[in-house]
Parts: structure tokens; C-alpha cells; sequence
């Protein structure tokens, strides 16, 4: 991460609450052009609710949300990929009935920015050249997962989250996504991981922040965080941290 | 050639030199009549059902409203009829915006609303005392424009336009939207679209199609009873035939109409005392194998279908 780059993402002070819970409470962070920001924390911590705030799925209910320079929160999912932010899903969402190349088109004709990278580009980088003209429902679950990224990145993101990518992925395909994000990082993109693997946070970010219930708990590298007694409490139990 | 002008070529073009020549060669003119307004009424469910995902059991409150717009016009203003079809459809249109938030629910849910309007839109237009506007429930008599003749044209045209709307979302990206949106509206949005604005587009284009149908209708027919052009029948028809033949197609609903409408036809006329019976079996027998429409029997083969 280079400390003197704006944040194109920034964060204060977030609030989303589903009744009474609590699902973000004051959430704090910023990401900036070209960094990899993992988020980590235990089931029910914040995570994709962070993600959904951010992507416009969901209204925040206080705080703010400032992407590139204008505020983000509240405003319509749409608008917020003709402005940059993108996203995949922790379950991955394809356009069951279309072909593979027919969901990518779906995105390239109504989020596509100029210089965003072709079909064929798209099918050939993520492996999905073979099963381009079969329909999305046919395709195994990794294989959805990378349409669900293919159709992400064909709307040209400077801001995208990653919901559980990885999550299902066998080793092999581990490090190839691995390479895949950190040369889209390497391109300028800033990127959020939300991930449970911990061995692939740590390949691929430079900095974590680990939530628990809503809240911030820790800010660093995950080498760091693994030795914080807060955070292998809240990952282990109280026992664990002494 | 592009695949939109194939099927304007051996699907479109076909439909309308066949139906337009009929008239000569076929007496029974009232039949080739229903025969095209089921034509558009069909295809106007595939637009909002086949596309988009919503099932319109209150389709005939737009017929309907198109058929009193027609009417509306002819009787007060002394419009010219093909001018007074066109404020059929607006009427419909303008019906569509009203009930916009009707899109907001969905599935069964949407399917009942939709039924419960197109209801209250009847009970409206027959109320007795609207009687010096609407001829509420005693109907309306419009010799003036009486021509049968004209009005069959008029509906091979807009059978023609509505098969073309349905080719060219076969065939473009707004096409690809809608049935992005009705598959997944949240990844819709993330593939940058615009949701409501697409699902208001086809919905009013929806109640365009039926609006225009039942302005022509009542030119055809002339004199006709609330009862008549908001009959349920007209919904359950178009939407039985629309999925008989097979959604988001352009074939489907128009081998589900030729076949259905009839067969309807043809036990009719020659075993009317089993005409209930057999009908309900071929529908039950439809949902049962072949709930994706009669086409399934060719995409499960892996053959594409238009």
C-alpha cells in the first residue's frame, strides 16, 4: 500500500441495523487505488453486510460512505457501477437461463466503461472458454464463480469486493486466483476480500481488518493480527487468548 | 444474415401474408379475427411474463380499458377510428402507470393484485353512474365506425409491430436486460441495470399491445357490454397460450395460439358436450410434461428455438 494515495474508498463511522441488531455499529476503514484490504471476522461480524452497504444493496442507517470523492451511501446499486464499484457473491447470482457469454454481454452493454476488457478476453482469462454458449445453470459452482467475478469485471470496477471467492476453490485454483486478483490490483484496482480461508487472505492482502460485531477490532497485517490476543479471542474463545 | 432478419423473414413476414390473405379465402372472418387479437394478446404476455417474470391474470384490464378508450373517443369526440385505437393504447398506458406499484410485488402475490385491478377497473367503467361517459353497465353501441374489414387490418398490423417488439427483444441487449432482471434482479443491478425502469418499460409496453388489441376490438365488434371486453377469458386465454406454446420465445406463443385457439375451435363446433373435458386435459396434460411449453420438446434436444 502506498500511504500518500487518496482513498477512493472511505468509511466512517457506519451504521446498518436489521430491528434491533446491531449488524454494523460505527464501522470505520478506507481502501485505496492499486490495495488489497482483507476483511475477516467470524460468522455474523459485519462482513457482507459492510459489502452490501457499500454496493448499494442496502441503505446505511447512520455514518457515511464516500467513494471517489462523493458520497455513496443509500444511492442505487446501478448507479454505483456506472460509478466504479462492483461486486461478486458469496453464493454466486449468474443469469440462470443466459449463456455464459450472454451474461457477460448483459454487463457489458449496460455497465460498461470505456477500455472494459471483451467477451473474449473475459472467457479466456477465467476459463470459461469452453462453456461460453452453454447456459449459467450448467456450470459447476467454481465455475459460477468466476461468471459472477467475469460479469463484475466487465462493468470495469476501480472498486471491487470479493465475497467469498475463494470459498470451495481447490488449491490448484487457489493460486490461480490469487495471481488473477493481485494483477487486477496491479492495474490500479482497489480491491476488498471477505474471505474465511486464511492462508489465501494472507497470500494476497496488504493489510486486514478484523470485525467483530459490527465494529473494527484490528487494523494490520494478518501476520499481526494473528498474534493480537483480542482477535484469537473473538476467532477462539476467551481461553485461547492468554 | 443477422438473426433479428431471419426472423423477421420466415416468422413475421409469413404470419402477416398469411393472414392477411385469409380474409379471401376463409369465410368465417370473425374466427381469423380472434385468431390475431389472441396473436397479440399472447405475445403481449410473453413481453411482461416471458421477459420480465410477471404473470398478468388482470392482462383484460388493459384490453378492456383500450376497448372503452376506443369507445370513449368514437362516441364524444367523434374521433376516426384508427386515430381512436391509438387513445385505446395511450388509455392502457396510462392504466400500466397507474398501477406501476403493483410491480413492486411479485409472483403469486403480483398475479392477484393484478387480477383485483383489472376488476375494480371493470366495476369502474360499468358503474351506472357513469352512465353519460362510459354507458356503464348498459354498453355501448358504435355503428358510426362499423367496418369489420378495416378493423381486421388494423389488428394484422399491430400483430405485425407486437411480433416485431417481441423479435428485437429476442435480438438486443435490452432484451438480454430483461430477462437478466427476471432472473436475478439483485445481480442486474450489478451488471449496471436499471431495474424499475426496465420492468416499467416492458410492463407499459405490455398494456400498449392489449390496449391497442382492444381498441381494435371494439371497432371490429361495435357494440359490446363492460362484461364482455374485461372478461377474465381473454387474460386466461392469452396467458394459457403464451405458455401452452412456450415464454420468451417468438414461436412459442404463436404455435400456442394456431394449436390451442384451435383445437378450441375445432371441439367447439363438432363435440361441444366434451369441449370442457378435453380442453382441461390438454392443459393439465401441458403443465404436467411439459411445463416449459410445447418448444421444450425441442430445447431439451439441444435444438435452439426463435
Amino acid at each position: 500500500m502506498s500511504p500518500e494515495k487518496t482513498p477512493i474508498l472511505k468509511v466512517s463511522k457506519l451504521v446498518k441495523r436489521f430491528g434491533g441488531f446491531h449488524a454494523l455499529d460505527g464501522l470505520s476503514f478506507h481502501v485505496v487505488p492499486g490495495e488489497i484490504l482483507g476483511l475477516v471476522g467470524p460468522n455474523g461480524s459485519g462482513k457482507t453486510t459492510a459489502i452490501n452497504v457499500i454496493s448499494g444493496l442496502y441503505a446505511p442507517d447512520g455514518g457515511e460512505v464516500v467513494f471517489d470523492g462523493a458520497s455513496s451511501g443509500g444511492v442505487a446499486s446501478h448507479k454505483l457501477v456506472h460509478r466504479g464499484i462492483n461486486r461478486t457473491f458469496q453464493v454466486p447470482k449468474p443469469f440462470l437461463s443466459l449463456t455464459v457469454r450472454e451474461n457477460i454481454q448483459v454487463a457489458l452493454a449496460y455497465g460498461g466503461a470505456a477500455g472494459a476488457p471483451s467477451i473474449a478476453e473475459l472467457l479466456e482469462e477465467y476459463r470459461l472458454k469452453e462453456v461460453a454458449d452453454r447456459p449459467a445453470a450448467d456450470l459447476n459452482s467454481a465455475q459460477q464463480k468466476m461468471l459472477d467475478l467475469t460479469r463484475a469485471l466487465a462493468t470495469r470496477p476501480r472498486l471491487l469486493l470479493l465475497d467469498e471467492l475463494a470459498a470451495g476453490l481447490n488449491p490448484a485454483e487457489l493460486d490461480w486466483i490469487a495471481g488473477r486478483i493481485k494483477a487486477l490490483a496491479a492495474t490500479g484496482m482497489a480491491i476488498i476480500v471477505v474471505e474465511h480461508l486464511m492462508g489465501f487472505i494472507e497470500q494476497i492482502t496488504d493489510r486486514v481488518i478484523v470485525l467483530n460485531a459490527g465494529k473494527e477490532i484490528f487494523e494490520g497485517t494478518l501476520a499481526t493480527a494473528v498474534r493480537e490476543p483480542q482477535v484469537i479471542e473473538v476467532f477462539l474463545g476467551g481461553e485461547h487468548a492468554h | 444474415m443477422l438473426n433479428a432478419s431471419k426472423h423477421l423473414l420466415f416468422i413475421l413476414a409469413p404470419l402477416v401474408v398469411v393472414f392477411a390473405l385469409l380474409p379471401g379465402v376463409y369465410q368465417n372472418h370473425l374466427l381469423l379475427f380472434n385468431f390475431v387479437i389472441f396473436l397479440i394478446l399472447a405475445q403481449g404476455v410473453n413481453i411482461i411474463y416471458g421477459f420480465t417474470g410477471y404473470l398478468p391474470f388482470g392482462y383484460v384490464g388493459f384490453f378492456g380499458a383500450g376497448a372503452y378508450g376506443f369507445a370513449i373517443m368514437v362516441m364524444h369526440l367523434q374521433t376516426p377510428a384508427p386515430l381512436a385505437v391509438l387513445v385505446g393504447g395511450l388509455v392502457a398506458i396510462a392504466l400500466g402507470l397507474l398501477l406501476t406499484p403493483l410491480l413492486r410485488l411479485s409472483g403469486a402475490y403480483f398475479a392477484i393484485a393484478n387480477l383485483a385491478a383489472s376488476l375494480a377497473v371493470l366495476h369502474f367503467v360499468a358503474n351506472p353512474a357513469l352512465e353519460g361517459i362510459t354507458k356503464g353497465p348498459y354498453g355501448v353501441s358504435l355503428t358510426g365506425t362499423f367496418n369489420p374489414t378495416h378493423a381486421y387490418y388494423a389488428a394484422v398490423v399491430v400483430m405485425a409491430l407486437t411480433v416485431g417488439a417481441v423479435i428485437y427483444l429476442k435480438n438486443s441487449p435490452f432484451g438480454l436486460a430483461l430477462q437478466a432482471v427476471r432472473e436475478d434482479a439483485v445481480s442486474a443491478s450489478m451488471a449496471g441495470v436499471n431495474i424499475i425502469k426496465m420492468r416499467v418499460i416492458a410492463w407499459l409496453a405490455s398494456a400498449l399491445v392489449a390496449g391497442l388489441a382492444g381498441g381494435i376490438y371494439a371497432w371490429y365488434v361495435s357494440v359490446f357490454y363492460p362484461d364482455n371486453v374485461f372478461s377474465g377469458e381473454f387474460s386466461i386465454f392469452a396467458i394459457v397460450f403464451a405458455l401452452f406454446g412456450g415464454v420468451a420465445t417468438i414461436t412459442g406463443p404463436i404455435v400456442g395460439v394456431l394449436i390451442l385457439y384451435g383445437i378450441y375451435n375445432l371441439i367447439g363446433f363438432t363435440t361441444p358436450q366434451y369441449f370442457q373435458l378435453i380442453y382441461g386435459l390438454l392443459i393439465m396434460g401441458l403443465v404436467l410434461f411439459l411445463p416449459a411449453g410445447l418448444v421444450s420438446l425441442a430445447t431439451r434436444r439441444g435444438w435452439h428455438v426463435p
